[in-house]
């Protein structure tokens, strides 16, 4: 079984895709001669050639059309954006078509399409090419929002999604790319989408995250546990539709939740998580749910990018106060 | 679609041999153009160098031998007219006339950048100088300098919008748009299309059905004409032209400049889309910067030391500029908040 990076994973999962069903296609900017900006597409274009890896114009509004169009025919595309700051030009197509199709031909149309981009901060560049943006797609009903958080969960999950029947947002966190090697069996299972993953169990506090924020959540739960509390870390990996029992149920053990992500703080997904927890679990919560996010800001430049981003040190801080009621 | 491929390029206006002969430029001009244009070069190499040190941060696209478009076409504005570009945006920024310190603290995310640090690479603005921006999303500053444009023909004045973008860009949507409307409102827009030949690592052929840039506004009745734009001389009489063509209330007119990069789209590109021989033959007989040097001695306007002084100079006012960024603070943390709305 090899070891591989996350976009390595990508890659893999791209690949057996292909292999596995001729209407999968792969396209967008400089995904094929070029190998993709990440290298996510590395060598696809000579394995399937130039009618199923397509560099297209430079067009995103054009690319996320396209998408659709061809899932129309009952293909199964794959579209790259190289950012998600870059994807704004097609979010026309997405919400006014991607996301609706099924709903207004009544199932006679689907669009099982797939539109992948890199995302997140800690790359030392600002707005567009480092933005978390992904509750915007969480609010439109009718996509999947699919966040994998490690080489095992990129290749399960991208394969997941593109055999789904719906179109999903998949949100690569760019950060961790290159971070982390891990064994990945290239089998085309997929992993189940619509499911949070809990990466440690601990019954002190729930730690709820997902992407790149599962390193520091990760961490902290190490710190915390150094400390004697226990930290259960929930990946949500499917932000929509969200499986929110796995977090109820973390919630009922621990009492306590502390929800993590780099998205500006106003209107992020953990304010849909939190605004769940007052619903449907208030009674098993013994404190106020914290959030742990950037803040409601442009995402800055570099040097202002280490106060922007949430370290360890400020989830550790948000589970002490989460623990400071009785 | 074949039938457009099978169509004769348009020959680039200003060969060398053909500017030489039609336009007439002073040798005080040419001079402003070496300098100029190598204080661009010089400074690129700088940010590239720096960026390489990881005093840069994020993505930094450098202007190396497309020196001429910038200079050429700011030589032919004047003050209040206006200027919006996309994100390789160094040199426009140097051409506007600001202080080299401020942008290379500006690329070093440094308090003292010209936009306080907050902006960096692609984001930069002199506004006092009427440049408008260096804006990241491709093909997204067309319609705003489309919209400069408006504001100045509904003012009644006579100052002109100059809109630069990449060839990579004019396969948007939105500078169909953007055409349609100047046009149609009669704006005084000069398009500047800087057409290095990819966009990141697709080359024109394999990205736009017709290669021919300058016939993008032909739908819509806009003039557009080729220049080559490694000739500085060449580029800096067109854009005369063109500007003069806005300034009589004619309406829009489009540039295409053809030019090239000689580094990667950006620093993180290794450029293997295209052959090392492929841009060393550019370097050798396109070179913008050393046209001019050739001129400059050939016409014997100037001698091999005044030019040495005016490269000496420029690399001490580069070295300025780096010594300047990192000897900058970094912002303030309480920066992240500032700017956001007005009043806080």
């Amino acid at each position: 079984m090899a070891e591989v990076t996350l976009v390595e994973a990508v890659n893999m999962a791209l690949a057996k895709a292909m292999a596995d069903d001729a209407e999968v296609l792969v396209f967008g900017e400089d995904v094929g001669l070029d190998g993709g900006v990440f290298r996510s597409t590395d060598g696809l274009l000579a394995r399937f050639g130039a009618a199923r890896v397509m560099d297209t114009p430079l067009a995103e509004g054009l690319i996320a059309g396209v998408a659709v169009g061809l899932a129309a025919q009952g293909f199964k595309p794959v579209a790259e954006i190289q950012f998600m700051g870059f994807i704004y030009p097609a979010l026309d197509q997405i919400v006014s078509h991607a996301s609706r199709m099924r709903n207004r031909t009544r199932g006679r149309l689907t669009c099982p399409m797939v539109m992948r981009a890199p995302f997140g901060g800690g790359i030392r560049a600002p707005e567009h090419h480092s933005e978390s943006t992904e509750a915007m797609f969480a609010h439109i009903p009718g996509l999947r929002v699919v966040i994998p958080s490690s080489p095992s969960h990129a290749y399960g999950l991208l394969l997941a999604s593109i055999r789904d029947p719906d179109p999903v947002i998949f949100l690569e966190p760019k950060r961790i790319y290159r971070a982390v090697r891990e064994e990945v069996a290239d089998d085309g299972r997929a992993l189940p989408l619509d499911s949070c993953f809990t990466l440690r169990e601990g019954g002190d506090v729930t730690l709820v995250t997902w992407g790149a924020m599962t390193m520091e959540t990760l961490a902290a739960a190490e710190t915390l546990a150094d400390e004697g509390i226990g930290a259960e870390v929930i990946d949500v990996a499917t932000l929509k539709p969200l499986d929110m029992d796995q977090i109820l149920t973390s919630v009922q053990k621990t009492g306590r939740c502390v929800i993590v992500h780099e998205a500006a703080l106003s209107g992020g997904w953990g304010a849909e998580i939190a605004a769940r927890l007052a619903e449907e679990g208030l009674l098993s919560l013994l404190a106020p749910v914290q959030r742990v996010t950037g803040y409601d800001t442009v995402m800055p430049l570099l040097r202002l990018e280490q106060w922007y981003m949430p370290s360890e040190g400020r989830i550790v801080a948000a589970a002490r106060r989460a623990l400071e009621y009785a | 679609m074949a039938t457009a491929k099978k169509k004769a390029r348009a020959k680039p206006q200003g060969t060398r041999e053909a500017t030489r002969a039609a336009v007439t430029v002073t040798p005080a001009t040419l001079l402003d153009y070496y300098r100029q244009m190598l204080l661009i070069r010089r400074f690129e190499e700088k940010a590239g160098q720096m960026y390489g040190m990881g005093l840069i941060g994020g993505f930094c696209h450098l202007y190396i031998g497309q020196e001429a478009v910038v200079t050429g076409v700011q030589h032919a504005l004047e003050p209040g007219d206006t200027v919006v570009t996309g994100y390789r945006c160094h040199a426009h920024m140097l051409a506007a006339g600001v202080d080299p310190k401020r942008i290379m603290a500006e690329l070093a995310g440094r308090a003292a950048g010209s936009s306080k640090g907050k902006g960096g690479s692609m984001h930069m603005f002199a506004l006092d100088a009427g440049f408008y921006g260096g804006h990241a999303i491709v093909g997204a500053q067309v319609p705003l300098g489309t919209g400069l444009g408006f504001a100045h023909r509904y003012r009644k004045s006579d100052r002109v919008s100059v809109t630069y973008f990449g060839d990579g860009a004019a396969n948007q949507g939105q500078v169909f748009e953007a055409l349609n409307m100047a046009a149609l409102w009669t704006l005084p827009t000069v398009y500047v299309i800087e057409n290095n030949q990819y966009a990141m690592g697709t080359a024109v052929s394999r990205a736009s059905a017709v290669a021919e840039l300058c016939r993008r506004g032909e739908s819509f009745g806009i003039p557009g004409r080729q220049v080559d734009g490694m000739d500085v001389v060449a580029v800096g009489a067109a854009a005369a032209a063109a500007v003069e063509h806005c300034r009589k209330g004619r309406g829009p007119i489009l540039l295409e400049m053809m030019t090239y990069r000689y580094r990667g789209h950006s620093m993180s590109d290794p450029a293997k889309y295209r052959s090392r021989e492929e841009v060393s033959k550019v370097r050798q007989e396109r070179d913008p910067i050393e046209q001019v040097r050739e001129r400059l001695i050939e016409e014997g306007q100037t001698d091999d030391a005044a030019l040495k002084a005016i490269d000496k100079d420029v690399k001490a006012v580069v070295a300025e500029a780096a010594e300047f960024a990192q000897d900058s603070p970094e912002p303030d943390a309480a920066e992240l908040a500032v700017g956001i709305l007005a009043g806080a």
